[in-house]
């Protein structure tokens, strides 16, 4: 059985996952501290 | 601990040091990546599965020290009350899920060439599958209880209930000796040789460092949030 694929699919998961958890963190921050900064602006 | 319990003080604390542990988590996640897919040698007997270590066995920690934060936060919560636990323990939750699925799918991924099956109901495997759902549990919880502006202690409580999981998924591999194998990193030293091992602490703190990032953002995020709602109310008063 060629390992490859295997080894492949498993980092292309994690990397896949980190990434989707940090971008929605950093997302989720930029929206909220947005809305805060706009609403002390008013 | 305490000295952040001022929202404004964690900020100035949380605002550089996010930046700085996303560029640091970066940096060394890539580099043991790289260099346990490319610069060390297959193991004699797995071969190249070996490489699936240098993210199992970080998201596997990532796992289970978030749980441990929460059950911290929690206790921080119900004993001291301090103002961040409860928002620091629903911030921890999403980073903590994300790294025990990820430790279920690689450790899967790496079951089907090495043990020639995706899952097998061992007590390794079973109690982390645990944890992922207490994750998911918690995060339900803790969302619900905040919405009904509840202070968090029903979410602290199962919090530190979910804990009594975290001695059990560390010491499964002696108790019921099935199909993991048993502890081969410990405090003391390490069973793997270290033409293979030493990609692996470059993993282990630079997925610690990204999930630290996130959790930082998350606890940012709520904090702006509840500034958001709170003027809203005074808005509305």
């Amino acid at each position: 059985m060629n390992p490859w694929p295997f080894v492949i699919a498993a980092y292309s998961v994690a990397i896949a996952l980190t990434i989707a958890l940090v971008l929605w963190s950093f997302a989720s921050m930029r929206r909220a501290e947005g809305a805060a900064d706009a609403l002390r602006r008013k | 601990m305490h000295a952040l319990a001022n929202p404004a003080r964690f900020l100035r604390f949380a605002r550089p040091a996010t930046g700085w542990l996303l560029l640091i988590g970066l940096a060394l996640a890539v580099a043991g990546m790289a260099a346990g897919l490319a610069l060390t040698p297959p193991d004699y007997l797995q071969g190249e599965t070996v490489r699936i270590l240098y993210i199992h066995v970080p998201s596997a920690w990532l796992g289970m020290a978030g749980w441990a934060g929460i059950a911290g936060a929690s206790v921080s919560q119900l004993v001291w009350r301090h103002p961040l636990a409860a928002i620091a323990g629903r911030a921890v939750a999403p980073a903590g899920a994300t790294f025990a699925a990820i430790c279920l799918i690689t450790g899967s991924i790496w079951g089907r060439p090495t043990w020639g099956t995706w899952w097998e109901w061992d007590g390794r495997l079973t109690s982390m599958l645990i944890l992922f759902f207490l994750y998911l549990g918690y995060i339900g919880l803790a969302s619900a209880e905040r919405e009904r502006g509840g202070e968090g202690r029903i979410a602290a409580l199962y919090g530190l209930v979910g804990a009594i999981n975290l001695p059990i998924i560390h010491y499964s591999v002696l108790w019921w000796r099935t199909l993991h194998q048993g502890e081969s990193i410990g405090i003391t030293g390490s069973s793997i040789d270290n033409s293979i091992l030493w990609p692996l602490p470059l993993t282990m703190v630079g997925f610690t460092c990204l999930f630290g990032a996130a959790a930082l953002m998350r606890m940012r995020a709520e904090l702006a949030e509840a500034k958001v709602e709170a003027r809203m109310r005074r808005l509305g008063a």
